[in-house]
């Protein structure tokens, strides 16, 4: 699995990075990032408020 | 011009930081803020209510962005019983609905005038760290990287703070310690500009509330947040769109707001060798209210006090910025502990126990009462129910 964000979704509140255990993911301004860290824990999926968060089969 | 070394830096320009950085600079300390947006205060993370006094005690009112003044607040139980105070509520964020924008920018204008310098569009992306102690920040500005040397880093960061994980503090949030929201600013000349308004119900809002507060001209700050181990991809907004077909259905959105408050129970440990977390960063919001503008305020002023002392008697260790914590916990903390006690109880009830409550104080006449006492009503009329929260209120 991989996480994908979808940057026409987003809306850039940084909730996803204040529940990321391993600190993987980085709120530049609008643009979010998803670091190396990774685990594909899918914590921050459930946290999105506005769903632009998932977890697919291949890197979107 | 930047210089490569400051007595104080301050990461993140929200109202923790620009209130610390407006502290230390007064007190003569050459203090930098940098702030990874372009605009200060945009995009808004907040519904905007605070108590008129805590905003007195940091800045002069001034309309420019002040949007409303509530009268009071209403609280609606699960089946609509309604509970209704009018006066300035102590503890609550109810009295100015504030425009973010403006009032940030206000602050940090502030700081400005204290003496700090400011760069905005400037991220820390790291932390320079000397023998187990942080003397510094590594920061990127328009695409270049470069090092800045502080005598005490400030990580005001916010929500998603990265500053306290760096130095090897453990901030990161557990699903069940934020609330993660949804909010609409809209036009609709229909919703009530006098009262701020809080609904509460699984239905509505699980683990959480919906609120609507004023903000003039016709225009309301419509929103919930949901605690998040009950939250799946995308609910708060789908539970925003109910909110508002049900409560609001001709209302106008002018503005989407999203993010997320911390909720977690009041810890220690925001200071280190060299660093302090200020704001939602140190997860100084109020558990049960969501609210942390003024927090964040209040703690930035301490912060701003302290540090400067510590960097003026020459020893900025974390024992010597323990001071601020544990003022912070004395002033603020553990208020915060005993709403974190409320609001894991109250999330224990069912809507059922919910409208009991409410039902019990339904016919009480509220008047400038301090949240602590609505809370001793409850306990007085509800002693089975809230027997658990006997000690501490
Ligand atoms: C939907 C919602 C409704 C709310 N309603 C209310 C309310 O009605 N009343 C209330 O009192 N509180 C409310 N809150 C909470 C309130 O918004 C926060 O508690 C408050 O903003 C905290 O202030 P702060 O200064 O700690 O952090 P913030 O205001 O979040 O400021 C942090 C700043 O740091 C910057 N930053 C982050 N990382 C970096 C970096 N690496 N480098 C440089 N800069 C960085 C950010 O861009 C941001 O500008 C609400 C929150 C939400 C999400
Ligand atoms: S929580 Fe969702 S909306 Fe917020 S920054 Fe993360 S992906 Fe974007
Ligand atoms: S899936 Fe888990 S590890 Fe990966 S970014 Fe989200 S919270 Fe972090």
């Amino acid at each position: 699995m991989v996480l994908n964000v979808n940057r026409y979704v987003c809306g850039y509140c940084g909730a996803c990075v204040a529940v990321c255990p391993h600190c993987a993911l980085e709120l530049v301004e609008t643009w979010l990032e998803i670091g190396s860290g990774c685990t594909e824990c899918g914590i921050c999926v459930k946290i999105c408020p506005v769903g632009a968060l998932s977890l697919d089969e291949v890197k979107a | 011009m930047i210089d490569t070394e400051y007595d104080v830096v301050v990461v993140g320009a929200g109202p923790g930081g620009s209130i610390t950085a407006k502290n230390c600079a007064e007190r003569g300390m050459k203090t930098l803020m940098v702030e990874k947006r372009q605009m200060i205060g945009d995009p808004v993370r907040c519904a905007e209510g605070i108590a008129k006094h805590t905003v007195k005690k940091h800045i002069e009112p001034n309309p420019k962005w002040i949007c409303a003044e509530a009268k009071g607040f209403r609280i609606f139980s699960p089946s609509g019983i309604k509970v209704e105070m009018v006066g300035e509520f102590g503890s609550g964020e109810v009295g100015y609905v504030l425009d973010r924008k403006l009032f940030d920018r206000a602050l940090a204008h502030e700081a400005a005038r204290s003496g700090a310098t400011i760069l905005v569009k400037t991220r820390a992306t790291g932390l320079l760290i000397e023998d187990g102690k942080v003397c510094g920040v590594e920061l990127e500005h328009l695409g270049k990287k470069f090092c800045v040397r502080a005598k005490v880093v400030v990580g005001a960061d916010g929500v998603e703070s990265k500053v306290g994980r760096w130095a090897g503090m453990n901030t990161s949030l557990k699903p069940r310690d934020i609330e993660t929201c949804a909010q609409a600013l809209v036009y609709d000349p229909s919703a009530d500009q006098e009262f701020c308004e809080f609904y509460l119900g699984r239905e509505i809002a699980p683990g959480g509330y919906a609120w609507i507060f004023p903000k003039g001209e016709g225009c309301a700050n419509v929103g919930l947040g949901i605690l998040g181990s009950f939250s799946d991809a995308g609910a708060p907004f789908n539970y925003l769109n109910n909110f508002l077909k049900k409560y609001l259905p001709n209302a106008k959105i002018l503005e989407i707001i999203v993010g997320g408050v911390p909720v977690s129970k009041p810890t220690d440990g925001i200071v280190g060798d060299g660093i302090v977390l200020v704001g939602d960063a140190a997860r100084q919001s109020d558990p049960l209210t969501g609210g942390g503008i003024g927090n964040a305020m209040e703690a930035g002023a301490i912060a701003g006090e302290v540090v400067s002392e510590a960097i003026s008697e020459g020893d900025t260790s974390a024992e010597r910025l323990r001071e601020y914590e544990e003022r912070w916990f004395k002033e603020r903390g553990k208020k915060l502990m005993r709403n974190w006690l409320v609001k894991e109880h109250i999330m224990s009830l069912s809507d059922e126990e919910l409208d009991k409550l409410a039902k019990s104080i339904a016919d009480v006449k509220f008047k400038g009462l301090q949240l602590y006492e609505l809370l001793k009503h409850l306990l007085r009329r509800n002693p089975k129910l809230l027997w658990k929260l006997k000690g501490y209120i």
